[in-house]
């Protein structure tokens, strides 16, 4: 019997598990995929947003500005990137500017700090690659960027390392009400009972309320292409630069990656299909044709990846964080700012479960402190000679474009939560995910978790069930 | 402090370090990212390697041998699995292994030979899905000739650049169904004799001008959709067609893999994306030379170990004149092209003597002329070709007697029948 179940391994049942992980309660995530991070965490803008964009007295506003207050500590503690690089809301005409000065009062009644607009001379020089046709901006530096999927996979790990499990490939299909508890079961009819559900369930989270009866509200989702460039264009620009949002929407947005990429997008189309992540041609012209309005100077020709990611829209417009049902938490609808909002929705959803009489005593041996993943990229010199004499295999390049060696991605499907697939590896890793997108290293790394996970090697996938690599031995096609 | 390190044990590093010691350089060392000398050969395992370097055909890793032996012969040191991780104006290499961690080592020349990659999927932009199934062609040869493993059993292949044509071939040839290899260009990238005994004779069919469109499947590759291209290689309307595969081979252009070129603040061409160099393959960074596909992409290995020879005798002389206290002399002779010829290797020319000049054309010609100009407009030298392909590199000789009246010189095509 397990005190809370979170449903869901996004960036926030990850978050929430490291919350709940500080006490003295039996926790597990369950996910339906074979990793952790794999619905719209993976593919966002990573962002940390200041807070100016949501309206006044709205959960998101609250959440949003609290959120990214607590970022610092929280990436400090779990060991991932997150830089401080500020943002600008660009605006070419006097419309763009009349709403650049709402948004700039509504950012200051949400709390955010150190707002300003900025004209001229000084945003030229603040942003030297901004078209010239941007006339004003509205500088917040509060804004920030992290690596979602990173964060993400560092709560879990984190949370798993001071005593949460984690059920991967566990997709629910039914939440049965027994007196006092639930029983949660997969759809390959794997049972676990437990007293309190969150249900963190991202596009999914209508679904799973639905199970005990909620039909109070629908998540849609909303796709979003983007294009990434190589590392050596994450200098283009220093700060997020978004659009003034108009009736069309938000528009896309240019920054660089806490991983010194470019990145560019989102378009946004709202879809039926909950599992529709391709891209499409017009999407990428759309990005390139608002970008190069924004920024002078993008080498397009540096593009290494495109992707497509779908945000979890909620129907009533703000954030669903609710109790339908005794001992029942939803937390849906977290689109744009959520991952801003991630630490502060943990805390929010820690006090609704202390509200609804879960007893939390603190743990006497947590640890929030979690090793970075990118530790030794970032050592000196001597620091990685002292260990590669330790563990020769740190020694050895394995991802050529990115310079990742044997000892990390060995470091990464050993570590909690353990990778066991090409994707996974190269989310925890960065290997694969540089300029030759896996050409070289892909053969390697999957010698690598064939060994380490006791596999024959046709058995590795990219990325779970289904998405094998090879077909088999030579001469047995 | 080491008188000549090569970054990289392909057929370029091994070919510079022999022709390095062959004039009078002892003190040479190899770093090799790999496990065996022979970088890229290791996995062409077909043959057409050689003709022209030892007047017969080899396969990839028997020509590989040949260099290996000649280098073990010398006692050339070799360091393997050893990868490169930075080097400075100065020459300072900074590498790493298993065995000696980082360490760094000093040369009074370097030779940068590391090759060249693919460039991968995510370049292109194609809409769709991103599931597994995808893979470069060198990739998929690597697992086929490498590993033993088979990346899939229905093939499209997108580009008809060498690699993709010879594994168009390959995969057939291991039970595999290709069923179409598709080219963007009116006209293929690949050599016509690969064009011939990979399709042709396979009967599988080239279709040019066409592209890949869209990618269908969620956890393998379920099919893809191809479109015929306009003049503006913009799909056309009406065109598309859906081809079910399991496979995606790409073979859509190698890019020279010049990282650390880029540390050690050495000029690069912006159409070859390799350095620009002289007529000994040295980058304007004094006493670091350039070979190979990290300098261009070339059609032949032996042309790769020609160029080689080229650059390890330049480094050779280069340490020579160190010890001689000989400066740099003479003017340099900057080589332009205009367009229809995309680039030459070298770009410069700084001695007074002979010069092979190669250079590539950027559309398909026939019965053309190759006229060397001087600054002012007058051509110094013509050379008639009956045709000219992208696919297929060029070259012609400057006599010393030219090169004394230019300043510059400008590489034009003639096209003769219009």
């Amino acid at each position: 019997m397990y005190d809370v179940i979170v449903i869901g391994a996004g960036i926030i049942g990850g978050m929430i598990a490291r919350k709940l992980a500080a006490y003295d309660l039996q926790v597990c995530v369950v996910e339906k995929e074979g990793d952790v991070a794999m619905g719209a965490t993976k593919a966002n803008s990573a962002i940390v947003h200041a807070g100016f964009d949501a309206a006044e007295g709205s959960l998101k506003a609250k959440l949003n500005v609290r959120g990214s207050e607590m970022m610092p500590q929280v990436t400090k503690e779990l060991g991932v990137k997150y830089r401080r690089n500020g943002s600008l809301v660009i605006g070419f005409d006097e419309e763009d500017k009349k709403t650049i000065h709402e948004l700039l009062a509504r950012g200051r009644k949400n709390g955010v700090k150190d707002l300003r607009i900025v004209e001229g001379e000084e945003l030229k020089k603040l942003e030297p690659a901004l078209s010239d046709k941007v006339s004003c901006a509205l500088h917040a530096p509060t804004g920030a960027i992290v690596c979602p999927y990173e964060l993400a996979i560092a709560a879990i790990g984190n949370a798993m390392d001071n005593g949460v499990d984690l059920e991967l490939d566990f997709e629910v299909s039914e939440i049965r009400d027994l007196s006092g508890c639930y029983g949660v079961i997969s759809a390959t009819g794997k049972k676990l009972e437990t007293k309190y559900i969150v249900n963190a369930a991202g596009l999914y989270t209508d679904k799973i309320a639905k199970m005990i009866g909620d039909l109070s509200f629908a998540v849609h989702p909303r796709k979003g292409e983007y294009i990434l460039l190589d590392k050596e264009c994450g200098s283009l620009v220093s700060h997020t630069v978004f659009r003034t949002p108009t009736k069309m929407g938000k528009g896309i947005l240019i920054t660089p990656t806490v991983d010194q990429n470019l990145l560019l997008g989102p378009t946004s189309v709202d879809r039926e299909d909950k599992e529709d992540t391709a891209a499409t041609a017009e999407g990428f012209a759309e990005i390139i044709r608002q970008a190069k309005e924004n920024v002078e100077g993008i080498p397009f020709g540096k593009t290494i990846t495109s992707f497509c990611g779908l945000r979890a829209v909620g129907s009533t417009g703000d954030f669903i964080i609710n109790s339908p049902k005794e001992r029942f938490i939803n937390v849906a609808g977290i689109e744009s700012p959520g991952l801003s909002a991630t630490p502060a929705i943990a805390e929010y959803v820690w006090e609704l479960l202390a509200a609804q009489g879960l007893i939390f005593v603190e743990k006497s041996d947590y640890n929030p402190i979690r090793k970075p993943a990118h530790a030794f990229r970032e050592a000196s010199m001597e620091e990685k000679n002292e260990i590669i004499r330790k563990d020769r295999s740190f020694g050895k390049v394995v991802c050529r474009c990115e310079s990742i060696t044997e000892g990390e991605i060995l470091e990464a499907i050993r570590t909690n939560p353990k990778a066991r697939d090409l994707d996974g590896v190269k989310r925890r890793t960065r290997a694969q995910m540089g300029r030759c997108q896996g050409g070289f290293c892909g053969p390697q790394i999957v010698e690598l978790l064939a060994r380490e996970l006791n596999m024959p090697y046709e058995a590795v996938t990219k990325s779970g069930k289904g998405s094998v690599i090879n077909m088999g031995r030579t001469k047995e096609v | 402090m080491t008188d000549l390190v090569i970054i990289g044990g392909g057929p370029a590093g091994m070919s510079a370090a022999v022709a390095a010691y062959e004039s009078g350089i002892r003190d040479i060392m190899i770093l090799e990212r790999d496990e065996n000398l022979g970088g890229i050969l290791q996995q062409c395992i077909h043959n057409g390697f050689g003709l022209h370097r030892f007047g017969e055909e080899l396969t990839g890793p028997e020509y590989a041998w040949r260099y290996e032996q000649k280098v073990r012969e010398l006692g050339i040191p070799v360091k393997l699995r050893t990868m490169v991780l930075d080097i400075t104006e100065d020459k300072v290499i900074t590498a790493t292994n298993e065995e000696e961690g980082i360490f760094q080592i000093r040369a009074k020349a370097i030779v940068l030979a590391m090759g060249c990659r693919e460039r991968a999927k995510g370049a292109l932009n194609i809409a769709g899905t991103r599931p597994a199934g995808i893979f470069s062609a060198g990739t998929a040869q690597k697992y086929v000739n490498c590993k033993g493993y088979m990346p899939g059993k229905e093939v499209v292949i997108l580009g008809s650049g060498d690699i993709g044509l010879i594994m168009a071939r390959r995969m057939t040839l291991e039970g595999a169904k290709v069923k179409a290899v598709c080219e963007l260009m009116p006209y293929s990238g690949g050599l016509a004799r690969n064009i011939q005994q990979c399709l042709h004779d396979f009967d599988i069919p080239l279709k040019l001008s066409h592209t890949v469109v869209e990618i269908h499947g969620k956890e393998r590759l379920s099919g893809v959709t191809i479109a015929r291209v306009d003049e503006n290689r913009n799909p056309i309307p009406g065109t598309y067609e859906y081809i079910s595969c399991d496979t995606l081979l790409l073979s859509v252009g190698l890019i020279p893999e010049n990282e650390l070129s880029k540390c050690a603040g050495v000029d690069l061409d912006r159409i070859t994306n390799g350095p620009v160099v002289d007529q000994d393959r040295c980058t304007q960074v004094e006493g670091i030379f350039a070979c190979g596909n990290v300098l261009h992409v070339h059609d032949l290995v032996d042309f790769v170990s020609q160029e080689a020879q080229i650059a390890g005798e330049g480094a050779a002389a280069y340490i020579r004149s160190l010890e001689e206290k000989k400066g740099k002399t003479g003017e340099s002779i900057s080589l332009k092209t205009d367009g229809k010829i995309r680039y030459t290797v070298p770009q410069r020319i700084t001695a007074h003597k002979d010069v092979t000049v190669y250079f590539r054309v950027g559309d398909v010609y026939k019965n053309v002329k190759i006229n060397v100009c001087n600054e002012d407009g007058e051509i110094l030298f013509s050379k008639r070709k009956a045709k000219a392909a992208p696919g297929e590199m060029e070259s012609l000789v400057l006599k010393k007697e030219l090169l004394e009246r230019a300043k510059e010189l400008k590489f034009e095509l003639e096209e003769m029948d219009r």
